[in-house]
């Protein structure tokens, strides 16, 4: 597998960075016959400080809320000039995914363009300093939703963004965890060769932005799939046709929360134990929607 | 150098001005087309779609994007694969591109894209001015303004063959006065399959997204690296200044044609007064000239062509013996109380040898009528200024004193 040199290291990646590693295991599953487009965010900025890239395949960065357009581009350029083949994966975070690029992968998800898209969801906007996104999980503090005397994090859940995509006819939508690669690379792989606009939204622990040792990444993925925040789907034509069951692995989420920075104030604010066990409300809500 | 026109009258057909761009577009062989209707847009791109739907581009494809926004962030996809791109807008959604347009030309696409010039809200308007096209002036795109349909039609083939030079890599926007160019039915040769595809070879860029020979695109540059990227557009920009020139040319040398290359003249040689304007009022201010002429005003036409890269040594090269210049602007920049044109033409004169005064007039904002009258009008003000000197630099047109 030629995999591990089709992002370079050298990159300038936080140690135990999420972007790298979801960045890695897609162009595992996608192989060196793609083209990426990635929109502004941490993944852009650590991978390509001219004049040096980590990229081996062919790479285009053009704004924050584009990457999704810029993608029904190249696949229309390709078709118009007989040269299908290339696989292409955008490939962004959740602000540019869930927030300000929605309008732009909506309409390439309804005109059916061929590609793949990839949301890293690292749950804030870490690239500008760990601010709230619609991606971000019900109390979470960030320096946007920070927890205070009269707040306890973020007041809101997490927008629903599989559903929303499976909601646009894509015949394949799953969510995957840095916790489980091969299932990632598998996923990927699928997403890329079906015919279609296809969704893969990977569940990515930021060291830095929810507070966590840097060797922590993939045991903080893992507790939020084993506790059913993070639940492990595949939806082909709208219907689940997989799911990875947790069985009796599952954990309580408040080990989840303890594990991060993000979640401190729940344990130490007068109210938060209220607060956990509605954290603890929607994974059961995961657990009994998809049997997990 | 005269330019004889050569105009085929077997060859003219009446035709409406969007399908005239529709065609040219067409015969200039696109390979990925990106539009939202807007109007008066919208003409352009549904001509377009029925040629598709006809089967009559060929490797072409035409994606209905959910905005402007898209419209053009689409083409920086196929552009950077390799395919000509076309798109079309004005206004509003102009504005909606102001980001991506910046990218455009930041990434060395040269993308076209034909601009419907209509006013900007507030308040709502769909009519004709050009403060669309003139508040993107700074964002790195070539900006060709037209006088009449032939003219549009000409300038699509010429404007993919500027921006596409391997000197220049920047994107055009081709500027016709919405509703007065857009809808009005005039005769005109539509561009030749044949010759266009001779004068414009097909699009070969030296550096493509291509999985066999791997490209970062749009990579983010620190300060050690950015300023040399913005010397680098600007100049390709004065590239262009000869480019524009040279492609005008070499266009009527295959079709015959003419209407400039960075700029016109009309009547200019023995001009005292000089009056500057893009687009179709062009057309009014040359029956007026030819009115006044009669009556022994010497006053000439100096239609400006290209607004970016601005043509400013042509400019001068006209004005140098005037008596007196006189600026007509489809636009305002709010808060100098002057319109674009006036402002960069006084700006290129001072720092010369020349002393001339200039004077400028704001004109048909939101599709507001010109007869024939008011410029009759200017010019007469401008006679003034030759015997009195300036009294006001810089005005409003036909202000309806009773509305305000």
């Amino acid at each position: 597998m030629k995999s591990i040199s089709l992002l370079a290291p050298g990159h300038r990646g936080c140690a135990g960075c999420c972007d790298a590693m979801a960045a890695k295991f897609t162009l595992m599953g996608a192989g060196e016959d793609c083209i990426v487009v990635s929109p502004t965010g941490c993944l852009e900025v650590m991978t390509t400080p001219y004049p040096e890239s980590s990229w081996d395949v062919p790479w285009i960065h053009s704004l924050f809320e584009n990457a999704s357009a810029v993608a029904s581009g190249i696949e229309a350029a390709l078709k118009a000039l007989g040269k299908q083949g290339p696989k292409i994966i955008a490939m962004g975070g959740d602000g540019a995914t869930m927030d300000i690029g929605l309008q732009a992968l909506s309409g390439a998800f309804e005109r059916g363009h061929n590609f793949t898209y990839v949301c890293i969801d690292n749950e804030a906007y870490m690239n500008t300093g760990v601010q709230r996104s619609a991606g971000t999980p019900y109390g979470a503090s960030t320096t946007t939703s920070p927890a205070g005397k009269v707040s306890l994090g973020n007041p809101r859940l997490k927008k629903n963004m599989p559903a929303i995509m499976v909601a646009h006819g894509s015949p394949y939508v799953a969510t995957t965890s840095l916790a489980y690669p091969k299932d990632m690379i598998a996923k990927v792989k699928k997403a890329t060769e079906i015919e279609g606009p296809t969704y893969i939204h990977c569940h990515a622990p930021c060291t830095t932005g929810w507070g966590f040792d840097t060797s922590k990444t993939v045991e903080v993925a893992r507790m939020a799939v084993q506790t059913g925040l993070w639940p492990l789907y595949e939806v082909e034509d709208g219907k689940v046709t997989k799911v990875r069951k947790i069985g009796n692995n599952k954990r309580p989420v408040d080990e989840y929360l303890k594990m991060q920075r993000r979640f401190k104030h729940l344990f130490t604010m007068e109210g938060g134990a209220e607060e956990i066990a509605k954290i603890q409300a929607i994974a059961d809500k995961n657990i009994e929607e998809f049997g997990l | 150098m005269a330019y004889d026109m050569k105009m085929d009258k077997q060859k003219m057909v009446v035709v409406e001005g969007s399908y005239a761009v529709a065609h040219a577009v067409k015969t200039c062989r696109p390979n990925v087309i990106s539009a939202y209707p807007i109007t008066p847009q919208t003409h352009i791109v549904e001509d377009l779609s029925q040629f598709m739907a006809d089967g009559e581009i060929q490797n072409c494809e035409y994606i209905n994007v959910e905005s402007e926004f898209s419209a053009l962030s689409a083409l920086v996809g196929s552009s950077a694969v390799g395919a000509r791109s076309y798109s079309a807008t004005t206004s509003q959604g102009l504005e909606l591109m102001h980001e991506v347009l910046f990218n455009v030309a930041g990434m060395r696409m040269p993308i076209v894209m034909t601009v419907a010039n209509r006013a900007v809200s507030a308040p709502i308007n769909i009519w004709n001015d050009q403060q669309d096209s003139i508040s993107q002036r700074d964002t790195g795109w070539i900006q060709l303004y037209a006088e009449n349909i032939q003219e549009i039609s000409d300038m699509t083939a010429q404007a993919f063959k500027i921006s596409e030079d391997k000197d220049i890599m920047m994107p055009s926007m081709t500027c016709m006065d919405g509703f007065i160019l857009s809808h009005v039915y005039e005769p005109l040769v539509l561009l030749e399959q044949d010759i266009t595809d001779e004068f414009l070879p097909p699009f070969r860029p030296d550096r493509i997204l291509d999985p066999k020979n791997p490209m970062t695109f749009g990579a983010f540059a620190d300060p050690n690296f950015y300023t040399e990227f913005r010397y680098q557009q600007e100049q390709a920009m004065q590239n262009a200044l000869k480019k524009i020139e040279d492609v005008a040319s070499e266009f009527y040398d295959m079709y015959g044609r003419h209407f400039g290359g960075l700029i016109d003249e009309y009547r200019t040689e023995d001009a005292d007064i000089i009056i500057m304007a893009m687009g179709s009022i062009v057309g009014t201010i040359k029956d007026v000239i030819d009115r006044l002429r009669e009556k022994n005003v010497k006053v000439g036409l100096l239609k400006v062509r290209a607004f970016r890269p601005f043509p400013a040594q042509a400019i001068m090269n006209v004005v140098r013996d005037a008596k007196v210049v006189v600026v007509l602007d489809k636009n305002i920049s709010l808060g100098m109380n002057a319109g674009a044109l006036f402002i960069e033409t006084k700006s290129v004169l001072y720092n010369t040898d020349i002393d001339v005064p200039v004077i400028g007039y704001m004109i048909g904002h939101g599709g507001r009528d010109i007869p024939m009258s008011t410029i009759e009008k200017i010019i007469a003000d401008a006679e003034e200024v030759m015997r009195s000197g300036i009294r006001t630099e810089s005005q409003f047109t036909d202000l309806k004193e009773e509305l305000i």
